[in-house]
């Protein structure tokens, strides 16, 4: 799975090998997500000559950037064989914490910590009653889903809290050209892909993933190294809440709806095998560029919000069809 | 076998004792809540819900989820909405047909996903709630069906009564309980959907279909909330393609594991599903009256899902313990 050779050496001598490097490399997910992606800028780019301006579509990814940062660590606990589908709720619920915090008098960095840990506590919740309990994730995340949603619902009401001024505006902050969300996705892609590709934790991760009871024979954790995924993926969800929040100057507790959706759809597309031991960052950094090009360009093509949330459905459903052929075949 | 039996019914009158304990302590604080009139404002609040949990029960007895139920809802409400807005001259007990066949395709649809590609349900309907929220949008060029359009015959299904006040949908729901109980009991594919769930592995080795199996719970599913569908535009005689159904199913799936219906397949039965449905009802209808608001109802169903987990989970526990020590005696 990880020794994809040059593709240039292969076809040059008498293959011995069953299947040829390239084709390996060819049909990797990954790969296919790149194709999409090169796809969708040529098809952008004759919808409208201004769709190829990079600083518009590095805009439209601010938009996106929050759950493309979440669908970072899902894709890790997608690996592990586990699924949170609580993190966009979370996202609301920590925001809501932070803004009725500053609201009540608290100033702001008591605020952004009081917000942050009131999502890694949620992330410590779903991973007690996951694992500790020993339930599985789809439902109780479903659960979880609801509440913190509903808990944000309590704090917020029907109203929208603003949040001070000094913290409104991370998507106009400007490093090199590049909005500050898009940068931090790029880091946080950079480090996550290689605590995943090239460190005992990550292999650990992908062992999990394949064969739990074989990990746990290993001698592999992996009690706590859920734990540790599930706490990552809150405080992560409640820093997107928080880079949300500043992004709309205000919170409400429907910050965020249906972002679940998003999320998974962003880790399937860059071929994150459902059923755990398989998927990669860079697939899912390369997804969340598409998923942009995508909505970007049915923006651009002006239409209707609701065919987005027809395209986005069914794409989701296509990328787990395309991404479990793919497997299939590779299967050895 | 008879342990089995025996838990069942335990859970059940678990359920029961639960309802009645909260009844009382509402009873107490507020005496209003112990009248004919709230047991009127309970069941007028469950059918939908009732109808829904009967599909979801079947769809997680056999170890699957369904999402998009509350996505079907509102797309077969909106279909026979549009239906009376723009042939008011129909027939308007066509509504019921349109809308039941419309959620059969799209339940089907749901099957054919899950079963032809060997997709898990939850991602697959995750995918189709958006798909068919957005095909709702489309078809009503987001426009309301108001309630002008919606026939007063269909109205009156909510309102006026066959016999001591009680309404038709009243009826309608418990009639697909006691259809869904005669199911999942007494057919040959009712007891498969069992089969499948407590043991994927087996129950083809023993001769079940299971793609049929799957297709039939997720069309059974679908059909039953058309039927809710309908029963949304009789209830409260306008349909939005924003909110109707919205949220539908984690009332429904709320409604479903507090009735003691296992997450992880095979155990669950008709008469656990209405308890839970009751019980979720009697807390939906007493929370106006102990002065809590509206806004806390999310936060409810989120605890009860959690809550009924941990139920469910104990109970399990007892259950292997009894059997390891019947296995030693």
């Amino acid at each position: 799975m990880s020794n994809v050779e040059n593709p240039a050496l292969a076809p040059s001598r008498e293959v011995a090998a069953p299947r040829p490097a390239w084709r390996i490399f060819l049909i990797r997910p990954e790969t296919m997500t790149l194709a999409l992606l090169i796809l969708g800028v040529f098809a952008g780019s004759q919808l409208s000559e201004f769709f190829l301006d990079i600083n518009y579509i590095l805009k439209s990814f601010t938009l996106y950037a929050e759950f493309a940062i979440v669908a970072l660590v899902l894709t890790m606990v997608i690996i592990a064989g586990e699924i949170d589908l609580s993190a966009a709720s979370n996202m609301a619920l920590s925001a809501c914490v932070f803004a009725y915090a500053q609201q009540t008098g608290a100033p702001l960095p008591i605020s952004i910590a009081i917000g942050l840990s009131a999502g890694l506590f949620m992330g410590l919740f779903n991973a007690f009653i996951i694992i500790g309990l020993k339930l599985p994730s789809i439902i109780v995340t479903i659960g979880t889903l609801t509440l913190y949603r509903g808990l944000a619902q309590i704090i917020a009401g029907d109203k929208s809290i603003r949040v001070p001024e000094s913290f409104i505006g991370i998507n106009n902050v400007f490093i090199g050209g590049i909005p500050a969300p898009v940068i931090i996705f790029i880091i946080l892609s950079i480090v996550l892909g290689l605590v995943l590709g090239t460190t005992i934790f990550g292999r650990q991760i992908y062992l999990i993933g394949t064969n739990e009871v074989a990990a746990r024979h290993a001698g592999v954790r992996s009690k706590s190294i859920k734990i540790i995924l599930f706490a990552t993926l809150g405080l992560t969800s409640a820093f997107a809440g928080l880079l949300t929040a500043s992004r709309l100057g205000s919170v409400r507790y429907d910050l965020g709806l249906g972002g679940e959706l998003q999320m998974v759809l962003m880790a399937m597309l860059g071929g994150t095998y459902i059923f755990g031991g398989r998927g990669t960052i860079l697939g899912t950094f390369l997804a969340a560029w598409l998923l942009v090009i995508v909505t970007t360009g049915m923006i651009v093509a002006n239409w209707l919000p609701a065919y987005q949330l027809c395209v986005l459905g069914v794409l989701l459903i296509i990328s787990i069809i395309a991404t479990n052929f793919i497997y299939s075949r590779t299967e050895r | 076998m008879k342990s089995l039996g025996t838990t069942f019914l335990r859970r059940e009158a678990g359920i029961v004792v639960m309802i009645v304990l909260f009844c009382l302590v509402v009873g107490a604080v507020k005496p209003q809540f112990l009248t004919l009139n709230s047991l009127r404002i309970i069941f007028l609040l469950v059918p939908l819900i009732m109808i829904g949990a009967m599909g979801q029960m079947l769809v997680i007895v056999a170890r699957h989820v369904d999402l998009s139920i509350g996505s079907i809802l509102g797309l077969t409400a909106m279909a026979s909405g549009m239906m009376f807005r723009f042939h008011p001259e129909i027939w308007w007990q066509l509504g019921f047909a349109l809308s039941i066949g419309s959620g059969a395709l799209l339940g089907l649809f749901n099957g054919l996903l899950i079963t032809l590609f060997r997709l898990p349900a939850i991602i697959v309907t995750l995918g189709t709630l958006n798909l068919y929220r957005g095909i709702t949008f489309i078809m009503s060029d987001a426009k309301q069906i108001d309630r002008q359009y919606v026939p007063t015959a269909l109205k009156e299904m909510s309102q006026d009564s066959p016999i001591f006040g009680i309404p038709w949908i009243i009826f309608m729901s418990f009639g697909i309980a006691t259809l869904t109980y005669w199911f999942s009991m007494h057919t040959r594919i009712g007891r498969e959907v069992f089969a499948l769930g407590s043991n994927p592995t087996a129950a083809p080795l023993r001769g079940i279909n299971v793609s049929k199996v799957t297709l039939t719970v997720f069309t059974i599913s679908g059909a039953l909330s058309g039927l809710a569908g309908i029963m949304y535009a009789s209830r409260w005689g306008f349909v939005n393609p924003s909110n109707t159904g919205n949220g539908f199913e984690f009332q429904v799936i709320a409604a479903v594991v507090i009735g003691g219906v296992s997450i992880n397949g095979g155990l669950g039965t008709a008469l656990g599903t209405v308890l839970g449905v009751l019980l979720l009802g009697c807390v939906a209808a007493a929370l106006p009256l102990l002065g809590i608001p509206g806004t806390t109802q999310n936060a409810i169903y989120g605890a009860v899902i959690l809550v009924a987990l941990l139920i469910d989970r104990l109970v399990r526990k007892q259950g292997q313990r009894q059997n390891v020590a019947r296995a030693a005696a």
